[in-house]
C-alpha cells in the first residue's frame, strides 16, 4: 500500500435533479486517522458516504481510494449505513451478522473454517458483544445494534471504515461508549474512519481530523484549523461565530439576522 | 390402530404414491424459498406468481400442454415482468407486483372461461385452482426432482449474498453484490417453487404452502438454519397428512366423492401456524424464549 492517504475526494459534485447537493468538494482521509464529516441534516453526508462507495454516481470530479480511481472499492471499504431496519423476528444472531462480513460476498454454501470462526469470536470481543452475541440481531438496542454493524463492517479487514450517522439515535452515555469503542477499535485494527454526525461535540476527543460540510461546499482540516469564525463564516456565505465553552464547540449565527438560517450546532445544550 | 388411521389400500396405491413423492418433494422446496420469501417481505409478490402461475396453468389447459409447464412458463415470465416493472425497489415493490398480479388475474380469467366451453377441459379451473395431486402422473416425478434440485441448488449457491441482500440492500451492495441479480435469481426459485406447489395443492393455494410452514418456523427458531429444516418439515407434513385424510375421506362420506386434498393440506398448515403461537410452549423453546427475555432485560438496564 502507498503512503498516500486513503481516501482522496478530488473536486466531485453531485446533483439531484441540477440541484448541487455536493459543489466541488475536496478532501483527504490520512491512513489510520479519525475523521469526522460534519453537517447538519441534509446537507449532503449521506450522498458523499454513497459516492465513494460507488452507490451514487458522481457529476464531476474523482474519488480515489488507496490511489485507485472508483470501481469496485467493494473489498477495502466498511460500511455502516446510516438506518438499517432489522426486524425483530429474523432468526440471524449477532454473530451470524458479524460473521456475514467476512463471506457474505461468497457463493456456494461452505462452512466456515475454524480460523473464520475464531475471527468472528475475536470480532464479537473487540466491540464487547460477546454478551448479546447469541440474540436475534434485530431485537438489539441501537447501541448494540451498532456495535454488531462495527464488527460487520471491521471482520473483513478494510483500509477505510465509512460509518453514516451511527450516533443519531443514541442516548448520550451509548454515544460516548461507541465513539470510545470506535477510537480504540480503529487504532487497534490501523483502519482509518470516515464518520459523519451532525454534532461535532461527542467527536472532539477522537477527531483528528474535521470536514464540515454545508451549502454543498466542504472545509478541511484540523479542529482547530477549521472550527474558526472566519473559516466557517466563508463557508456559511454569512457570519457566524464559535464559542468554546467548556471544552465543547458551539457554532452561532448573528442573532439579528433574523432572516438567517441557523445552524444546527447552535442548540445550546444545558447541564 | 394403522388400520383405523389408514382406510384400505392406501399403500398399495399408485395415486397415493405419486401424491406423497411430489408432495413432499415441492413441499420442502417450498418451505425453504418460503423462509427467503417472509424474510425479504415478499409475500405479496409470492402470492402475484401464484395468480400468474394460475393465468398459465389455465392457459396450458386450453392448449392441451401439461399443467406444470403452463405454471412454470408463467411463473418464470411473471417474475422478469415484475423485476422490469420494479419490484427490486421498496417503494415501487407493491406497485409492480400488483400491476402484474391484475394482468395475470385478467387472463387467467379469459382462459378459464375458454376452458369452461371447451368441452374437454371443463375440469380445468378446478384442477387449476384447487390442484389435483392424485391425478399427476408417475412420469411427472422425475421432472419434478429434477426441478427441485435446481432450485435447491440455486438457492443454496447465492445463499450468503442473499441472506445479507434480504437483512439490508445498502450493506449488500457496498460489499459489491448485484442486489438485483441475487434478486433476480431468487424470483426464479419463488417462480419454480409456485409451480410445483400449483400442481399439487392449485396455484390459489400454493401461497398457504409457500408463506404458511415458514411463517411457523420463524416463530419457533433463533437460528435460520433450524428454520429451514422446521418449515421443511412442517410442509411435508402437513402434505402428507392432508393426503392421508383425503384419502381416508372417501370413506368416510362414501356418498360423495371424498374431500379435497388441497382443503386438508391448507387447514393443517393454518392449524400449525395457530399452535405455533399458543402458550404453553415446549420447554426447549420456552428456554429459548428466557435467553431472548434476559437480554432484553439487559437492554434497559
Ligand atoms: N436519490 C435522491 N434523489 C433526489 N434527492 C436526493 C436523493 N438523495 C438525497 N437527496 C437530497 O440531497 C440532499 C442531501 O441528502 P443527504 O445526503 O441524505 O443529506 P444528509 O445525509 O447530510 O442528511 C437532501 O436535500 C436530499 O433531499
Ligand atoms: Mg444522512
Amino acid at each position: 500500500m502507498s503512503n498516500g492517504p486513503v481516501l482522496d475526494v478530488d473536486h466531485v459534485s453531485v446533483a439531484f435533479a441540477g440541484r448541487e447537493v455536493l459543489d466541488d468538494v475536496s478532501f483527504q482521509v490520512q491512513a489510520s486517522e479519525f475523521t469526522g464529516l460534519i453537517g447538519s441534516n441534509g446537507v449532503g453526508k449521506t450522498t458523499l458516504l454513497r459516492s465513494v462507495l460507488g452507490l451514487q454516481r458522481i457529476d464531476r470530479g474523482e474519488i480515489r481510494v488507496n490511489g485507485a480511481p472508483l470501481s469496485r472499492h467493494a473489498r477495502v471499504l466498511g460500511y455502516v449505513p446510516q438506518k438499517v431496519s432489522l426486524d425483530p423476528d429474523v432468526p440471524v444472531r449477532a454473530r451470524d451478522f458479524v460473521a456475514l462480513g467476512l463471506d457474505a460476498h461468497r457463493f456456494g454454501f461452505s462452512r466456515r473454517t475454524k480460523d473464520e470462526r475464531q475471527l468472528v469470536e475475536q470480532m464479537l470481543m473487540d466491540v464487547d458483544a460477546e454478551r448479546f452475541a447469541d440474540t436475534r440481531v434485530g431485537s438489539l438496542s441501537g447501541g448494540e445494534q451498532q456495535r454488531i454493524l462495527i464488527a460487520h463492517a471491521l471482520i473483513s479487514q478494510p483500509s477505510l471504515l465509512l460509518l453514516d450517522e451511527p450516533l443519531a439515535n443514541l442516548d448520550p452515555k451509548s454515544v460516548e461508549e461507541v465513539v470510545s469503542l470506535l477510537h480504540r477499535v480503529a487504532k487497534d485494527h490501523g483502519v482509518a474512519v470516515l464518520l459523519s454526525a451532525h454534532e461535532m461535540n461527542s467527536l472532539l476527543p477522537v477527531m483528528d481530523r474535521i470536514v464540515y460540510l454545508t451549502n454543498g461546499r466542504a472545509a478541511s482540516g484540523t479542529t482547530d484549523e477549521v472550527v474558526r469564525s472566519d473559516v466557517l463564516s466563508t463557508l456559511y456565505g454569512h457570519h457566524v461565530d464559535v464559542l468554546k465553552l467548556h471544552g465543547r464547540v458551539f457554532v452561532v449565527a448573528q442573532p439579528s439576522e433574523s432572516d438567517v438560517e441557523i445552524p444546527e450546532h447552535s442548540t445550546l445544550t444545558i447541564e | 390402530m394403522a388400520t383405523f388411521l389408514f382406510e384400505p389400500g392406501f399403500f398399495s396405491s399408485g395415486p397415493v404414491h405419486v401424491a406423497l413423492v411430489i408432495g413432499a418433494v415441492s413441499a420442502v422446496v417450498t418451505g425453504v424459498v418460503g423462509v427467503f420469501t417472509v424474510l425479504r417481505g415478499q409475500s405479496f409478490a409470492g402470492h402475484a406468481l401464484t395468480d400468474v402461475a394460475t393465468t398459465g396453468g389455465s392457459a396450458s389447459f386450453f392448449y392441451g400442454l401439461t399443467p406444470l409447464l403452463g405454471f412454470l412458463g408463467a411463473g418464470v415470465l411473471g417474475a422478469g415482468a415484475m423485476d422490469l416493472v420494479g419490484v427490486q425497489r421498496l417503494r415501487g415493490r407493491d406497485i409492480a407486483t400488483g400491476v402484474v398480479l391484475g394482468v395475470a388475474t385478467g387472463v387467467a380469467a379469459l382462459y378459464l372461461y375458454l376452458d369452461t366451453t371447451k368441452s374437454a377441459t371443463t375440469g380445468a379451473a378446478q384442477q387449476v385452482l384447487f390442484g389435483s395431486i392424485f391425478t399427476l402422473d408417475s412420469s411427472t416425478i422425475p421432472v419434478v426432482a429434477v426441478l427441485s434440485v435446481v432450485t435447491l441448488a440455486l438457492i443454496a449457491s447465492i445463499y450468503r449474498p442473499l441472506l445479507l441482500s434480504s437483512l439490508s440492500a445498502d450493506l449488500a451492495a457496498a460489499r459489491g453484490i448485484s442486489v438485483r441479480a441475487v434478486g433476480l435469481l431468487f424470483m426464479l426459485a419463488l417462480a419454480i417453487s409456485v409451480g410445483l406447489s400449483s400442481i399439487a395443492i392449485g396455484s390459489i393455494l400454493s401461497t398457504a404452502l409457500l408463506i404458511g410452514p415458514a411463517a411457523t418456523s420463524l416463530r419457533l427458531t433463533r437460528s435460520l438454519r433450524r428454520a429451514f429444516a422446521f418449515a421443511a418439515v412442517i410442509g411435508v407434513a402437513a402434505t402428507w397428512l392432508g393426503v392421508l385424510f383425503a384419502y381416508d375421506s372417501y370413506y368416510w362420506f362414501p356418498s360423495s366423492q371424498g374431500l379435497p386434498v388441497s382443503f386438508f393440506i391448507v387447514l393443517l398448515v393454518f392449524l400449525a401456524y395457530v399452535a405455533s403461537g399458543l402458550h404453553p410452549i415446549p420447554r426447549a423453546l420456552k428456554r429459548a424464549r428466557l435467553d431472548g427475555h434476559a437480554a432484553a432485560a439487559q437492554r434497559v438496564r
